[in-house]
């Protein structure tokens, strides 16, 4: 087996391309760093010197607004550059290909490449063929991998619930297109959490997703049983014109979030949600803007996480 | 014409069951059993193995039409290097082998590199499109050996009863992939446990079985020669053995990389190992290995496909399938041989008496008075994988990099020497 290309000859962290195979230890270095940032997050002078005269170029394959920004949010407070690319609209439709694209922009001196793309496995990719000194970053890659989104909600569960070794957390929806639910749920195997349910109908769950360490429910109530955290994800529009679903009245009523179905998880537990939110599809209004929604801290959280992401892999 | 004296090899004929150390001797292009004064050349083959050259029952030379990927030179370079000295061709070239004049050119370009004999598989259906059926007839008068779609997947099952119809009417083979075209849809890996890991769309299993049971049912409806090509499940080859217990006219072929690769290989994305049909779950692949050593699979072959660095260089989900093989079947099959603890001889006929069967020529074995197709390979010489040895324009292999016994020595073809290391 290959060495994992996340890592470096030392173990540390030199690109962020998932959080499968990442160790505990580093998982933890990123969210105590994250909690070191979230301060700064909140005083009057934003920003920190840490990437002072680094260039973060955000290298978007696909549209984004909330990662994106986020994204640059975090670079700027840590007082990098940042360029801002949407490759959709650019190169990709001249027909420059992908490495191309890369290779020309590394010439520019880059010094990390934040990357989104529709191709599951294209950070991997591009972090092959990168310079030693740059550092690639997976800002979500098809339905493989969303490991910033992951790890800023292993952030917010800490943060809420302290301890993941007894936790039980349900992760709801369409499972099959879900970068957010792969990287998750691997954070959550790797820091210890107990049970890991998967829920949904069998044509959103994918095959041999078991074998992650998830229990699968395709009853939301049963699984949602005694849940301190509920995930749900989104559920995108276009996955209602093919043979997955028959309409999304149909999949609000099986597995939508209402705060009915909610009763049946733990009184304290946590719901959150990746966001963009299609309410009444996923997610009921009323929990969505209900008390037990940690919906809006995630993105606060997301900062911090994405700025301890950035500085821990410009150093190694 | 030239004459030839193998001396001291370990000469091994799968047909006849021979393996013994001896003399091989050739003269006007054929195997004869002594010659009359000096031969005119001598071979010092003394610790090596003297074979059949060996047949390859899918071999993409890209010609004509995608000559950035490999060339006729180039990839029948690297076939006499394998000690490959007959192959057949899939029609998925640009454009598609569907008309007798295209076949016509290949094969006189072919013949003209003197080099390894070349059996163009022609189009079932005009432009691989699964709509209209080709001129079987004049194409088989051309130099066709069987028809097929390459892995172009045939939707329409009227179409593919009447190809069947037709082509039993005048006895024509067809080779089919069974892959259900609606069901291997957009997928690009194994619907298993590695491509819900890797976020990759998944084909499951049953667009195997599901296919290969249409197939079956055809046959039995039509009796037509069907050959099943580049098994990928456990599942299919059940299928194939009851198919055959019943009497039905058809054989099957398994591709190297999928006895001994499968589905964990994909590692990080490897686009080498993007395949078609795609590396398996670890009991396919065990189960194909098996049943190649039984015998229910009949042969081995490379599925030679040459891609360049522009089609791998990709996502795995945009990178063309395929992977370089004709120098790689002799140390993948010794590979596979040696792991079932088969006999080298059993091994053998899997890439020459057995492939020849299908084929439908009289060619690899040694018998006196056949054409002297002869590899001669040192069998425990080491093969390093790489880039720099490949012949083949296409470097594209999951064992790049990978350190491989059985390495050819010298290739024969009608008596005529034509590779040599």
């Amino acid at each position: 087996m290959q060495r994992n290309p996340q890592l470096n000859e030392k173990g540390e962290l030199q690109h962020l391309l998932s959080i499968e195979g990442l160790p505990r230890e580093i998982l933890l270095q990123i969210l105590d760093t994250a909690e070191s940032f979230a301060g700064v997050t909140e005083r009057e002078v934003k920003k920190v010197p840490i990437l002072r005269g680094k260039s973060v170029f955000n290298l978007f394959f696909e549209p984004s607004t909330r990662t994106r920004t986020t994204f640059e949010i975090a670079a700027k407070r840590l007082s990098a550059d940042v360029i801002n690319l949407n490759i959709a609209v650019s190169s990709a439709t001249k027909g420059e290909s992908l490495l191309d694209t890369v290779a020309n922009l590394s010439a520019m001196h880059a010094d990390i490449f934040v990357v989104r793309h529709a191709s599951s496995g294209a950070p991997f990719l591009i972090a092959r063929h990168v310079k030693p000194h740059e550092h690639v970053v997976n800002a979500g890659d098809g339905r493989h991998a969303h490991p910033t989104q992951g790890l800023l909600d292993l952030f917010t569960i800490r943060h809420y619930k302290k301890d993941f070794g007894r936790l039980t957390v349900a992760i709801v929806g369409d499972l099959l297109h879900s970068r957010v639910a792969r990287s998750l749920i691997h954070g959550l195997t790797t820091l210890g959490v107990p049970e890991v349910r998967a829920i949904g109908p069998q044509t959103l769950v994918p095959k041999g997703i078991e074998a992650l360490g998830v229990r699968v429910f395709h009853d939301m109530r049963a699984g949602l049983k005694d849940c301190d955290v509920v995930v749900m994800l989104r559920l995108q529009n276009e996955r209602m014109r093919g043979a997955l679903l028959p309409s999304a009245q149909e999949f609000f009523k099986h597995y939508g979030l209402t705060a009915e179905k909610l009763s049946l998880a733990k009184r304290d537990a946590i719901v959150m949600h990746p966001g963009p939110m299609n309410r009444g599809v996923e997610i009921d209004s009323s929990v969505a803007d209900g008390p037990h929604s940690v919906i809006l801290p995630q993105v606060t959280f997301g900062i911090a996480v994405r700025m301890a992401v950035m500085s821990i892999v410009a150093g190694n | 014409m030239t004459s030839l004296h193998i001396r001291n090899g370990r000469v091994i004929d799968p047909a006849s069951g021979k393996d013994a150390v001896g003399d091989v001797f050739v003269a006007d292009g054929k195997i004869v059993d002594g010659l009359k004064g000096k031969a005119e050349r001598t071979i010092d083959a003394k610790g090596l193995v003297v074979a059949p050259g060996f047949i390859d029952l899918s071999a993409r030379l890209r010609e004509p039409g995608q000559e950035y990927k490999a060339t006729l030179e180039s990839e029948m370079a690297a076939a006499v290097a394998g000690g490959v000295t007959s192959l057949a061709c899939p029609p998925d070239t640009d454009p598609p082998l569907d008309e007798p004049g295209l076949v016509d050119m290949l094969r006189r370009r072919a013949k003209a590199l003197t080099r390894a004999r070349v059996y163009p598989v022609g189009a079932l259906t005009v432009k691989l499109q699964g709509e209209a059926l080709t001129e079987m007839g004049l194409l088989a008068e051309a130099g066709c050996v069987a028809f097929s779609q390459a892995n172009v997947p045939l939707a329409d099952t009227q179409v593919l009863w009447r190809a069947l119809q037709y082509a039993a009417t005048f006895g024509l083979p067809v080779w089919l992939r069974a892959e259900d075209a609606w069901l291997a849809k957009s997928g690009v890996a194994h619907d298993g446990e590695v491509a819900t890991r890797l976020g990759l769309a998944g084909i499951p299993t049953f667009a195997e079985t599901i296919a290969l049971a249409t197939i079956l049912e055809l046959v039995r409806a039509t009796g037509a020669r069907v050959h099943i090509c580049r098994l990928s499940t456990a599942g299919a080859v059940e299928l194939v053995r009851a198919a055959r217990k019943e009497g039905l006219p058809v054989s099957c072929d398994v591709a190297v990389h999928h006895v001994h690769l499968c589905e964990m290989d994909l590692g990080y994305f490897d686009s080498n190992c993007r395949l078609d049909p795609p590396l398996r779950s670890a009991r396919d692949r065990d189960a194909l290995a098996r049943a190649l050593a039984e015998g229910a699979i009949d042969c081995l072959c490379s599925d030679h496909t040459p891609v360049d660095d522009d089609g791998k260089h990709l996502p795995f989900a945009e990178a063309e399938p395929g992977a370089t093989g004709l120098e790689l079947l002799l140390p993948l099959a010794l590979k596979w041989g040696k792991a079932a603890s088969l006999p080298l001889s059993k091994v053998l006929a899997r890439i020459t008496s057995d492939p020849a069967r299908i084929l439908g020529v009289a060619l690899g074995r040694l018998a006196v008075g056949t054409p002297a197709d002869i590899a001669i390979f040192d069998p425990q010489a080491p093969v390093r994988v790489s880039a720099e040895t490949l012949k083949s324009q296409g470097k594209n292999t999951p064992f790049l990099g990978h350190e491989l016994q059985g390495k050819v020595r010298a290739t024969i073809v009608a008596g005529v020497v034509v590779h040599e290391a």
